[in-house]
């Protein structure tokens, strides 16, 4: 993470980066995002939408003068979130999978934040005016929309995906590519089962509640041994509503730990499959003149030579570029999900632990009350 | 003492009625033999559970003299049961009380003795005999295949010949002696546990040797309901010493069960509930003298209401966890692929490991999901058709009052029609319609102490219905509670065995 050039124009310490509030007004979201200055103690605090967000993103793929810019794995944006009404909840979910569960937007909010952070801590795209106006600037960017980036879902046409599998010249390239393909694929499919589970464990929260209160509803006083029946039911309504407070939180904290971090991961991997598609077009686009210059007559031979250096010598920074971009996402990855594992592990065996307690209390209490 | 004495609901209808005739003699002979006994005072004549018994021996002792009576017909229009007891002017009426001890006693026998005797039963029966039935196997081939089961009684109580017995039984066997039983003690008011259900559809997978997970869900599932059943069945004091169960328990052949197609547990109690239904139909309103029985049934219509949800909502938990099963499975087969994927030493090791928690974990969730399932949605499933069974019971005492106010009725017939022929001078018809009425005097103070039997025996049943249904959700509380516990220290184990992977990712 050593920055090459001596200038930083960011004006705030990355880490200090968060979102601290989300406002829904009809349909649109607004984010709270405060900071802390380098050079004092002063916080800053400045309100943008998606539409902001959106802005930046755009603003990063449009920067001009960045040498190898397309080598570049770009801080993946989340889509764009719907305040959910119930006929578009299962489209939300289909759209921002985990980031559209949890209360109040929580996980997106996370989302983004790992977003901004994750550019703000990138040795490029922190010098990114467009960033540090995002963050401090009380105005917000507007309806500013900047030069349309071209490297949004190049991956999407049909067209495209035979050139995903062009042979690469260049075998530590041609593995990386090998290797984000199997594990975009794995870390979403893992990414969608997590979130099946979470899903069922969320039914099941709902299903003991609703146990829990027809146990409630048996409550009848007509005799003696209605009473005690009564007792009983209770006593297991309580149980109930305690199995189904352990499944909201084992949700809770699947969703906001290994949830969070495997959407990250399986959306990363989408960034950089497309930084190395990037790559693999300039390199077919690099072959394509190679032979347009070798069949060239040879009063255009000149400029075609001309031409074809200029697109290597783009290749090759874009190589380069690219190089750097995929050591430091190794490194980087592996530590988020180091850190996102422990924090699930912890969490879930510190729920665990509770909740053995609480049924361990309430057996005791249950074989006392029947003791006589 | 009272535990040898046999209950006067006779083992089948043939005696039924010969012991009608019996008791009727013996009243008769009671009342004549001791004319001593005519003095002793009222006191003893209303005490207790006996009141009614010794108004109702009253009447038979005084035959002659009532009819003596009748020509000035005082009591004997009303249909009510208490005018004509508590006919005041006669005082040879009251004291004859005593006289009738003999056979009050016989008939009490049956009231108080099991009352005594379940005290004891309670805490001795649930350590006295163990019943399980298990090692289900399939005989035959084909369409004509059936599971036959070992059914292992162990016990120490007195009735029974060994301390252990093993016999092998077919589902059949269970259905004929569910059927035996309640041809013979739900009319008297018992409260018979339903044996468990028939299925089609289950029955046919086992038969056509479909060994997959279902089938062998449903054998289970069936081993464990008629282990439940038979183990209900014993606790009934007055069931296990009933012969059909003993032998059902202990000899080694079993005559076949016939004609059981139609009657399974539910089908005998379609029939109870058809029976219930024309009775109801026939627009006889009782008249309720006892307010605990309409309350009682009130109160059963409402909790067998709050079991079906509660059975519903347990069904839907049990799903759920199946799902969650299924889904954990699912989740960690894709980190196990993630692992694969994974160039990283110590990522792809933790992620293996990962793959490996969460496998464990489904297996947690699918032991989880049967205990839920056979601790509870049994349970309320086993309730509710009990429920069905003690409404049936309440149904046969309607069943028994309206024969017994038929039986008045045939009685007044009888009367007046005699009354005419005083009148008409035909001397062989007359003491054909006196010999009439006796049988139908007879046959209204049988219908009277059917109905004061069935009613005693409705709320002994009922109290020790809601006794066990107390215990059996209690246990069911605590065995769920155990494992439940018993889950969350397994996952603590996964848990701490998990985190030093994770932390040791460099």
């Amino acid at each position: 993470m050593d920055d090459s050039s001596a200038e930083t124009v960011l004006s705030v310490s990355a880490n200090s980066i968060r979102i601290t509030d989300v406002t829904q007004d009809g349909d649109v979201l607004t984010f709270a995002i405060t900071s802390q200055k380098l050079n004092s103690s002063a916080g800053v605090c400045v309100f943008r939408t998606y539409e902001d967000f959106d802005w930046l993103q755009q603003s990063f793929f449009s920067q001009e003068n960045v040498p190898g810019l397309q080598g570049i794995i770009f801080p993946p944006l989340p889509s764009k979130a719907f305040p959910l009404q119930s006929s578009t909840q299962a489209k939300a979910l289909k759209q921002l999978g985990f980031l559209a569960l949890g209360q109040n937007w929580q996980s997106y909010c996370k989302a983004l934040e790992f977003y901004l952070q994750q550019a703000a801590t990138h040795p490029s795209l922190c010098k990114c005016k467009a960033l540090d106006g995002f963050l401090t600037n009380s105005e917000s960017p507007g309806k500013q929309r900047g030069k349309k980036g071209i490297f949004n879902r190049l991956s999407q046409a049909v067209e495209e995906m035979r050139k995903e599998s062009h042979k690469d010249v260049d075998n530590f390239f041609q593995n990386e590519r090998n290797k984000n393909t199997n594990l975009a694929a794995s870390s979403k499919l893992a990414t969608e089962k997590l979130l099946d589970v979470v899903m069922t464990e969320q039914k099941l929260a709902l299903a003991c509640g609703h146990f829990s209160t027809s146990l409630h509803l048996c409550v009848n006083q007509d005799d003696a041994a209605a009473v005690a029946f009564s007792k009983v039911c209770l006593k297991l309504s309580d149980i109930i509503e305690a199995v189904k407070r352990n499944f909201e939180k084992v949700a809770s904290n699947n969703l906001s730990t290994l949830g969070l971090g495997l959407d990250l991961e399986s959306r990363y991997q989408e960034a950089e499959k497309e930084m190395l598609f990037r790559r693999t077009c300039k390199l077919i686009e690099l072959e394509t003149v190679k032979k347009s210059t070798e069949k060239a007559k040879p009063h255009k031979r000149e400029v075609m030579e001309a031409f074809q250096k200029a697109v290597e010598k783009e290749f090759s920074l874009i190589s380069s570029v690219a190089k750097q971009e995929i050591e430091r996402f190794q490194a980087s990855r592996v530590n988020v999900l180091r850190s996102f594992l422990i924090g699930w592990c912890e969490q879930q065996l510190d729920t665990a632990k509770e909740c053995a307690q609480l049924y361990s209390q309430h057996l005791e209490a249950f074989k006392n009350m029947y003791s006589k | 003492m009272s535990e040898d004495r046999e209950p006067p609901p006779v083992t089948d209808h043939q005696n039924a009625e010969l012991e009608d005739s019996e008791a009727a003699e013996e009243l008769f002979v009671s009342g004549m033999e001791s004319p001593e006994g005519l003095h002793v005072p009222s006191e003893v004549a209303s005490g207790g559970s006996n009141g009614p018994k010794a108004e109702q021996i009253l009447l038979d002792d005084d035959t002659e003299d009532l009819f003596a009576e009748a020509t000035e017909e005082v009591s004997l229009d009303s249909p009510e049961r208490q005018p004509i007891l508590s006919d005041g002017p006669s005082p040879a009426i009251t004291p004859v009380t005593p006289v009738s001890i003999g056979s009050r006693v016989e008939l009490g026998a049956f009231d108080r003795s099991p009352e005594e005797d379940e005290d004891e039963q309670e805490s001795r029966d649930t350590l006295d005999i163990q019943i399980s039935v298990s090692d289900p196997e399939k005989v035959g081939d084909g369409m004509n295949a059936y599971m036959v089961y070992k059914v292992t009684t162990k016990s120490c109580l007195s009735v029974f010949s060994r301390s252990e017995v093993c016999v092998r039984r077919r589902f059949s066997d269970f259905l004929g002696l569910h059927s035996k039983l309640a041809s013979k003690y739900l009319h008297v008011g018992l409260i018979v546990p339903p044996a468990p259900e028939k299925s089609i559809v289950g029955m046919t997978k086992v038969k056509v040797g479909k060994e997959d997970l279902s089938s062998v869900e449903f054998v289970e599932k069936r081993r464990s309901a008629l282990e439940r059943y038979l183990m209900r069945t014993v606790k009934h004091p007055a069931l296990l010493k009933d012969p059909d169960v003993l032998q059902f328990l202990e000899s080694s052949e079993l005559p076949r069960a016939v004609s059981t197609q139609a009657l399974s547990g539910a089908g005998i109690l379609r029939m109870v509930n058809k029976a219930a239904d024309a009775v109801n139909k026939m627009t006889i309103k009782m008249n309720e003298a006892d307010a605990w029985f309409e309350e009682k049934q009130q109160q059963f219509e409402n909790l067998d209401l709050q079991l079906r949800k509660l059975h519903a909502s347990v069904e839907s938990l049990v799903c759920h966890r199946k799902e969650l099963s299924v889904n954990t499975a699912l989740f960690a087969k894709s980190a196990a692929m993630l692992g694969n994927s994974e160039d990283h030493t110590a990522l792809s090791r933790a992620l293996s490991q990962l793959a490996e928690v969460e496998e464990k974990m489904d297996q947690m969730h699918q032991d989880q999901a049967y205990a839920d399932f056979y601790l509870f949605s049994e349970l309320l499933g086993d309730y509710v058709r009990l429920i069905t069974a003690v409404r049936g019971v309440f149904d046969q005492r309607m069943k028994t009052w309206a024969k017994w106010q038929d039986a008045q009725v045939m009685l007044q017939r009888k009367r007046e029609a005699e009354a005419k022929l005083q009148y008409a001078n035909k001397p062989d018809k007359l003491q054909q319609a006196k010999d009439e009425i006796k049988e139908w005097e007879g046959k209204v103070q049988q219908g009277e102490r059917d109905f004061e039997q069935i009613s005693k025996n409705i709320r002994r049943e009922v109290g020790r219905f809601e006794k066990d249904r107390v215990k059996d959700f209690r246990i069911v509380v605590v065995k769920y509670l155990e494992s439940l516990v018993h889950t969350q220290q397994q996952l603590i184990k996964y848990w701490e065995a998990f985190l030093p992977e994770a932390k040791a990712i460099a």
